[in-house]
């Protein structure tokens, strides 16, 4: 089923339905709403703030990718082989090939990149994005992890539809391998500030990696645990998850 | 089904319109109900291999307190917390004030092994919960639930939590081969307590704290040197994967 059949234009039946029933509900338990955010005659504009905060020890995180969405958009699956702006984005950093694809995409309402570029440990990065609201929006965020070959973090398809105005909510966000380039760890194949002295490759549409498929990252090993050719030391490794997002609804 | 849905530890419900419609009429009509008393068992559990947890703190509170939050700095009290496993200036804080029916220290009166598992019960009119406690051995890891909602519906709730680096103690990995624990150093000494084949004469691993606000930690390195190299921790016992532990919550309204 196509929830969304153009952009900006997020009228469903199914969300109608829950809609009615909810304001039944509400006047039978006295609920009274000041708020008719989901009347069917007026598209109400939303402003989702998405904030994500780098909780790794040393891997800058790269300009943020962001999509909202209806359900037909799905940016990655584990398991499959991921496009080519998801490959650019996990082994380069630019965000601007996944949001190309992700704006041709019938689904998709809106799609911003933080524009401040990588942000460091410990500091945040914050995109803020207009739509007009639609109970079944979804969120996808994408960053890369600099000092890496091609590790990126993100979440997808969330649903954030059904935010109040002034709610937030947050999730962690775990770490995955692309599996388009070879996990070497070393100063000519990553492109953050650890390969300095090195060729620092972002990009290569040569897909070397023992699988081309999507997989949860098991981690960079680095050199001070016996990989002697990684540009890493220990500093730059990880655990599971990379980053928290959360996202507030402020209209 | 997004492969996201599992991966969170705090905030995972899943709002549909009706529901929410309804939790706010609920909220809206039976106020007072919120504040009924109930008792929580709240059981822990030690998911490492080879990490002990020190003197956990377990409290119930209101929405509006966080012992910590990600991507901030510690608070002097959880720095003594994650680095000495102090829980002194935390029970001293208004947001936790002291030991009563709804918050418990060191339910597992000392440390917590491995593989093992203590519960405490609180009686509390709050609705959400927060645990924390250090791990050792490590300069400044601590694993921590931070105000979690915990349901008024009798039933038993569970929840997987990550361990974190408090950001305020140079992962040094070498042991302290004295007494007592200061917070008062940026590269200090994992404190002197019962670890699983500790090593010795380390000298020392990281030289800097990159991210200084509390974040997911990386986990310990170690090395196989029991009397020298970079770390005094072995890299086949005492390193972890997240979650560190698990915790189940009674709820009896």
């Amino acid at each position: 089923m196509r929830f969304f059949q153009k952009k900006r234009r997020p009228y469903l039946p199914s969300y109608l339905t829950v809609t009615v029933i909810s304001a039944g509900l509400l006047m039978l338990s006295g609920c009274g709403s000041d708020n008719d955010d989901d009347d069917m005659d007026t598209q109400v504009s939303a402003i989702y703030d998405v904030k994500v905060y780098n909780l790794t020890n040393n891997q800058p995180l790269t300009p943020l990718g962001v999509v909202i969405h209806g359900s037909a958009y799905m940016p990655w699956q584990l398991g499959g082989a991921v496009s080519t702006g998801l490959e650019m984005l996990a082994e380069s950093g630019s965000p601007s090939d996944f949001l190309s694809e992700a704006d041709a995409h019938a689904a998709t309402v809106m799609s911003a990149s933080s524009s401040n570029g990588p942000f460091g440990p410990g500091n945040s990065e914050t995109v803020s994005i207009t739509v007009d609201h639609s109970a079944s929006l979804q969120l996808t965020v994408a960053t890369m992890l600099a000092n890496t070959n091609d590790a990126f973090t993100g979440v997808r398809n969330w649903n954030i539809g059904e935010l109040a105005v002034g709610d937030s909510t947050s999730t962690m966000m775990r770490v995955y391998d692309a599996g388009t380039e070879a996990n070497s760890e070393t100063a000519d194949t990553m492109p953050g500030p650890a390969s300095m002295g090195g060729a620092a490759e972002g990009f290569n549409a040569n897909r070397d990696d023992i699988l081309d498929r999507l997989t949860v990252h098991s981690g960079v090993v680095t050199n001070d645990d016996g990989l002697t050719t990684s540009a890493l030391n220990e500093s730059y490794r990880w655990l599971s998850q990379a980053a928290k997002v959360v996202v507030t609804r402020t209209q | 089904m997004t492969e996201n849905t599992h991966s969170t530890t705090h905030n995972g419900f899943r709002k549909h319109s009706l529901a929410l419609a309804l939790a706010t009429c609920f909220t809206t009509a039976f106020a007072a109900s919120v504040t009924q008393a109930a008792t929580w068992d709240v059981t822990i559990t030690n998911l490492t291999n080879g990490n002990h947890f020190t003197p956990l703190l377990v409290t119930a509170h209101s929405h509006d307190i966080n012992l910590f939050e990600l991507g901030m700095s510690a608070s002097p009290a959880l720095e003594a917390m994650a680095e000495c496993g102090d829980l002194a200036p935390l029970l001293a804080t208004t947001d936790v004030g002291g030991e009563d029916d709804d918050t418990i220290a060191n339910p597992a009166s000392g440390l917590l092994a491995p593989g093992t598992s203590t519960t405490t019960m609180l009686d509390t009119t709050e609705d959400h919960l927060s645990i924390v406690s250090m791990l050792l051995p490590t300069n400044d890891a601590f694993l921590g639930l931070n105000s979690q909602h915990i349901p008024a519906a009798a039933g038993t709730y569970t929840y997987f939590v990550n361990a974190y680096d408090a950001g305020t103690e140079v992962n040094y990995e070498v042991l302290s081969t004295s007494e007592g624990c200061a917070t008062d150093d940026t590269v200090g000494m994992i404190p002197m307590a019962p670890v699983i084949n500790p090593g010795m004469n380390g000298t020392g691993l990281a030289t800097m704290e990159n991210n200084t606000m509390i974040h997911v930690h990386r986990g310990v390195l170690g090395d196989q040197d029991a009397s020298g190299g970079n770390s005094d921790l072995n890299s086949t016992i005492h390193r972890w994967q997240n979650p560190v532990a698990k915790i189940t919550v009674t709820v009896t309204p």
